[in-house]
């Protein structure tokens, strides 16, 4: 173990070469630096010379080596499609090794919906430079020019006759320098990509016999349940594990710090020594009060103040105006909720340590991890595994530090299970959102100013130790533990993160868009997908309808009239027509009777720059309850080249259902001393009744580059709502979740 | 500790527990059935869920001892991906998971579901379903998939 860990996997497949054959392409510096920059990680430190590559064995089978993981989303399929199509070999030919930090390349976390657009691009170049090495080597056998050759899976004709991809491959290693100008199969070609092919992973997940990480087990393994403090930041006092120890199956209680772990044989077993573990923690009280929450980011400590748009002079404009509007918008702090709790398994030894977890960015995780246990990185390997869906840095890496820790301490690999409590009180939480908006339009009602102000915690945190950069929220376990050595302090800024979106894309003379980054938010903060983005466009495209309906015109046309962007307006006017939207201005005449229906609408070019979306949905708004119920969705889609219509159209549903669950309903409490939504009933989410129809029109555009598809349909789902409530019942819901409590609340206070 | 025979998919399987071992660890980490999941383990979401004697439980707060001899059916009693159940075979066509890890339960819901309703409306498929949480927005493909299968069965 201790070699493999200790060899790189360039010599690993450079052994493979040397042994006869096979074929790889490899992506220089520059392609990974490019790669990694458009991704927001920032000026790669530890990428070494080749880095992702692309192989054929004399079989003719391909594997790729992905860093980005299959997180439930179709990126697999949609991998397996783009190389399969570049190269000319059968789909079924590909095999994927994803996110294993010993075979995989370092791509950063799968996030930003950027899989296809950036990972799957650079996997198609590579596939590209490999036919073309491949043909070249083809035409010598085949007595012919490499382009009088056609390829039709993996088998090359042409000249004398045929060879085989596999054949060519077996005649000798080819190493294949990865060329970023590598001429692409021209869209009219496609055979397979822009096909709705069936996802891989599917059968396997319908009949159990699927390997999620929960049901990974190794030799030997036991074990770990995690016991937490009372208070977020109670210290231990004490510790009475004697009824633990007399439970059959029982190995051990783990305290470090104010980290408490238990070990046992069984995952019952485990399950009752933590309910046994008797732990005594001080009176910690120090969470702000609920209802305070946006108060309290707004005077929350700041890093620094970014004004990150500015265009024309706002202070000027809104002295002018012949209209301002003013409005704050808010967007409650809120979990993960994968429907599996977090899970890792891990085995320590000395000199290696072995992971395996459902993170989405395992590369980070494992430099985390080197930080926390005081080793070298080198020593650390970490396999991916699929979990539930992950929708952002959930949980996953803290239950592997909790299983490394307790896995040091026994000897032996151990299986760390989170509990629902855990994932819903200790999982890093989508941050609290307050943003300040003031917009003008002039005598003519076209827009003239727009000014955007917000508070946001300011990512990503990261330390430096054992010269690498460590990046990713930081471990709990490290925290809980109180090691200096495992604690990591905010250094830099992951760029892109809480910017895009804050300033809406149409044409408005006078822009100024200022963000508030802040040092520290009452719960570890994290990305949740669509961060930032997803409230950004909120805001905007809410106060967007403000000025609509303030100028008496419907809301479609309102924003045509600002937009220039072409395939913007392609978007808008298709949502328009497909939800059969007929013009007139918000609110809707009103009705009398219990129930009011209104429709709302809203646009994004997700983070001023890539995919437009635009959404059109109906609401109930029972006036009585306060109830809001979506009916219907449709969503007007243009990510450019669509790689699989079914997959993104699977991917704009789910962005829909769950974030129309974020916006009505989900928030997450607390009270002095700690979270108190710690399951489904004081958290809940969306459900079969409250499901909207869904109807998508892609706008497909093959020849444009493939854009990123689930996070960006998020973003137009809240406003669409408030925006359709409005209209429903003429007020305007600028806090999110809209619970019924809340819409009572503002139907009264309109009232009265 | 204690030793049971449990009659699952059909096979009387022995396994030793704790009385009060709820039967979802019995069938993970004993059989090595992995289909039903664990999800929350209070009863809330249907990630777990099995058929026991007809109906849709959740083994997550479902005894071991309570068990007895009833008939347990979990996902893998279906069919195989070789040898899929037709509902699982709706699932398939429909591409009805993103994640997956709700599905057991969707399935097995259905399943039990389907088998006292053969002709549900939409509606009755979403109201069966209603107490199964998804977390990645696959409803409206679970739907269609029930749907589907029972208009083929
Ligand atoms: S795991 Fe049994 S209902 Fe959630
Ligand atoms: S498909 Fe992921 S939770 Fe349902």
């Amino acid at each position: 173990m201790n070699t493999t860990l200790a060899m790189t996997r360039r010599d690993l497949l450079l052994a493979g070469l040397k042994a006869g054959g096979a074929l790889v392409v490899g992506f220089p510096l520059s392609g990974m630096a490019a790669n990694a920059a458009a991704q927001g990680v920032g000026k790669p430190k530890d990428f070494g010379q080749v880095d992702a590559w692309l192989a054929i064995d004399h079989g003719g089978r391909v594997t790729l080596y992905s860093g980005h993981v299959e997180l439930g989303t179709g990126v697999e399929t949609a991998f397996m499609q783009m190389v399969a199509e570049e190269l000319d070999v059968p789909f079924q030919a590909i095999t994927v090794v994803q996110g294993d930090t010993l075979l995989t390349p370092d791509q950063g976390p799968t996030w930003g919906s950027l899989s296809v657009q950036v990972a799957g691009q650079q996997l198609r170049k590579a596939a590209a430079c490999a036919r073309r090495a491949l043909l070249r080597r083809a035409a010598r056998k085949l007595g012919a020019e490499a382009s009088a050759l056609v390829v039709k899976d993996g088998v090359v004709s042409g000249g004398t006759g045929t060879v085989t991809y596999g054949a060519l491959a077996a005649s000798g290693a080819l190493a294949v320098a990865f060329d970023d100008a590598v001429p692409l199969k021209a869209p009219k070609g496609f055979r397979i990509v822009g096909k709705p092919v069936a996802r891989v992973d599917i059968p396997a997940k319908m009949t159990g016999e699927f390997t999620y990480m929960q049901d990974f087990t190794l030799p030997g393994m036991l074990h770990g349940r995690v016991i937490r403090p009372t208070g977020m930041q109670a210290h231990l006092q004490s510790v009475d594990d004697g009824a633990a120890r007399r439970l059959p199956g029982f190995v051990k209680t783990v305290v470090k710090g104010d980290f408490v772990g238990v070990v046992a044989r069984t995952e019952w077993g485990a399950i009752k020594a933590m309910r046994a573990v008797k732990c005594v923690w001080s009176d910690w009280r120090g969470l702000p009060p609920m209802d305070t929450i946006y108060d309290h980011t707004r005077h929350a400590p700041q890093v620094k103040t970014e004004v990150v748009k500015t265009e024309g002079d706002v202070s000027i404009s809104l002295a002018d105006a012949a209209k301002v509007l003013k409005a704050t918008y808010e967007f409650p702090v809120q979990t993960h909720g994968s429907i599996g709790p977090s899970c890792a398994v891990a085995d320590v030894r000395p000199g290696a340590v072995q992971i395996w977890s459902a993170s989405q960015s395992t590369h980070w995780m494992r430099r985390q991890i080197a930080v926390l246990l005081g080793v070298d990185a080198g020593t650390v390997r970490v396999r991916y595994l699929e979990g539930a869906g992950c929708y952002g840095r959930n949980g996953h890496e803290d239950a592997a530090a909790d299983a490394v820790l307790l896995s040091r301490a026994v000897g032996a690999p151990v299986r760390v299970q989170w509990m629902r409590a855990d994932e819903h009180g200790w999982d890093p939480k989508s941050p609290p959102y307050v943003t300040d908006m003031q917009g003008a339009v002039d005598a003519n009602g076209n827009l003239v100013a727009w000014d955007f102000e917000t508070w946001f915690p300011y990512f990503v945190p990261g330390g430096w130790k054992h010269g690498a950069p460590v990046n990713g929220v930081p471990l709990l376990a490290g925290s809980l533990m109180h090691d200096t050595a495992g604690v990591q302090v905010p250094a830099r800024q992951m760029s892109g993160y809480g910017e895009g979106n804050t300033w809406p894309e149409y044409a408005i003379p006078n822009l100024h868009a200022t963000i508030h980054w802040l040092r520290t938010t009452p719960f570890r903060p994290s990305w949740l997908r669509g961060p930032g983005w997803a409230q950004n466009t909120f805001t905007n495209e809410s106060f967007m309808d403000e000025f609509a309906a303030a100028a008496g015109v419907d809301p479609v046309a309102f924003r045509l009239k600002h937009l220039k962007d072409e395939r913007g307006t392609a978007v808008i006017r298709a949502c328009a027509q497909r939800a059969g939207w007929q013009a007139r201005p918000s609110p809707a005449p009103h009705t009398d009777g219990r129930v009011a229906r209104g429709r709302g609408f809203a646009y994004v070019f997700y983070d001023n720059k890539r995919t437009y979306v635009a959404a059109a949905c109906e609401v109930e708004v029972d006036r009585k309850t306060g109830k809001v119920r979506a009916t219907r969705f449709t969503i007007a889609h243009d990510c450019g080249l669509t790689v699989n219509p079914d997959g993104a159209k699977a991917q704009i549903e789910g962005s829909v259902v769950q974030t129309l669950s974020r916006t009505l309903i989900e928030e997450v409490k607390w009270d002095a001393a700690h979270v108190t939504s710690l399951d489904w009933a004081s958290y809940p989410i969306v459900t079969f009744p409250d499901v909207p129809a869904i109807d998508i029109v892609l706008l497909d555009r093959p020849e444009a580059p493939a854009w990123g598809v689930g996070e960006p349909t998020c973003s137009v789902v809240p406003p669409a709502l408030s925006n359709a409530i409005f209209d429903a019942v003429g007020v305007r819901m600028r806090r999110a979740p809209f619970t019924p409590e809340r819409v009572r609340q503002a139907l009264s206070a309109a009232q009265a | 500790m204690a030793e049971f025979t449990l009659n699952v998919n059909g096979a009387a399987r022995k396994a030793s527990a704790d009385p009060d071992e709820p039967l979802l660890y019995v069938l993970r980490n004993d059989l090595a059935l992995k289909g039903p999941r664990f999800g929350c383990g209070l009863g809330q979401c249907g990630a777990c869920t099995v058929i026991l004697d007809g109906r849709a439980v959740r083994s997550c707060v479902t005894p071991v001892a309570a068990v007895g001899d009833k008939p347990v059916t979990t996902l893998e009693g279906l069919g195989s991906t070789a040898h899929p159940h037709p509902l699982q075979q709706a699932f398939i066509d429909a591409q009805a998971a993103q994640c997956g890890y709700c599905v057991n339960g969707m399935i097995m819901t259905a399943k039990a579901f389907l088998d006292r309703h053969p002709h549900p409306t939409e509606a009755e498929v979403k109201r069966a379903l209603a107490h199964n949480l998804c977390r990645c927005g696959t409803h409206p493909r679970i739907v269609a998939a029930v749907m589907n299968a029972a208009r083929e069965a």
